[in-house]
């Protein structure tokens, strides 16, 4: 069945503290290089039947009304992936 | 007699505790169920505090679009007095009934103290018992209470007086400009992280100059909703 993709990041400009502390380990564990880590959401939508328009457009709006809020969050990818291929 | 309704929500930790503040001063607690479409035709509204599907998505995210709140939210345009602590706070932001929204504190912990609040705005429904620029300590227990909203958004609640209680001495979780708690801009709904339901009742609440657990700081946002509705 064909799975939608639906990924999520926290907007550029918050601190993201889930993120700095990653960032922060890296540092302790001595890997240097690395300037900073953000850390957003991959929703995976399976879908019964085809992804139709409709379906494309019904999920395209939950994910700003839902799977994201738009006063922290941007959604940054929406995408199409069959389920039984991966 | 005046009825105010307590919404529970599947992981609602503190709807018992707003029922007895509500009966505290003399109003009748109407408990309501987040499935239903029916609000029991209540003369006010109460978002409690707790871990709403336990914080799933984001904290309030989920009970946002809980099947009640399409009645919440035609209330709220109507003018009857609506009250969101800590995860009902959390609530309304997400169901954008207030501006701005939360994340996690920002020094990563869950933080529980009493807390010193300053009042910026006495004249919404659940306010205008105190005075504008009074201090007051009520508890605050939250995960994600950091408030944040983009420049315009902060720039504008600040110059409407949508600030209503700004934290004081310390800002516990990160929230910008000290921000603990706002309203919309008819000051009908008002959110804010700390609990004033558990600062009702001498005995049980902050400590106080005068004795130990003695603050009842929280019975005024109570008075102030039945004031609201016997002026209106």
């Amino acid at each position: 069945m064909p799975v939608i993709v639906v990924e999520v990041m926290p907007k550029a400009e918050l601190l993201d503290p889930q993120g700095k502390a990653v960032a922060g380990a890296l540092t302790r564990l001595g890997k240097t290089g690395y300037s900073s880590v953000r850390i957003g959401k991959r929703f995976e939508v399976t879908v019964d039947g085809p992804v139709t328009d409709a379906v494309l457009a019904e999920v395209t709006e939950l994910a700003a009304d839902m799977f994201s809020n738009s006063v922290i969050e941007d959604v940054v990818s929406i995408s199409v992936e069959d389920a039984a291929a991966s | 007699m005046t009825r105010i309704g307590v919404i529970t929500f599947p992981g609602s930790l503190d709807d018992r505790d707003a029922q007895r503040a509500i009966r505290l001063v003399g109003a009748e607690a109407v408990p309501l169920w987040h499935g239903d479409h029916d609000l029991l035709g209540v003369d006010a509204i109460v978002l409690p505090g707790g871990f709403s599907y336990g914080d799933y998505l984001r904290a309030g995210a989920i009970a946002s679009h809980a099947p009640i709140m399409a009645e919440v939210i035609d209330a709220a345009a109507k003018g009857v007095p609506v009250l969101g602590i800590c995860n009902g706070f959390q609530m309304l932001a997400e169901a954008r009934l207030v501006p701005g929204a939360h994340t996690r504190n920002a020094h990563q912990q869950f933080i529980r103290r009493d807390q010193r609040l300053r009042v910026e705005n006495a004249t919404t429904a659940w306010t205008n018992q105190f005075e504008t620029g009074e201090e007051i300590v009520i508890p605050l227990k939250n995960a994600d209470g950091r408030f944040i909203a983009d420049a315009a958004t902060i720039s504008r609640i600040e110059g409407n007086g949508q600030v209503v209680f700004r934290y004081v001495g310390v800002n516990p979780n990160g929230s910008l400009n000290d921000i603990a708690g706002v309203s919309n801009e008819r000051g009908n709904v008002v959110g804010l992280m700390p609990h004033p339901e558990h600062a009702t009742e001498e005995g049980f609440g902050p400590d106080t100059a005068l004795a130990m657990s003695s603050g009842t700081d929280g019975l005024r946002f109570f008075t102030s909703a039945l004031q609201s509705l016997l002026s209106a």
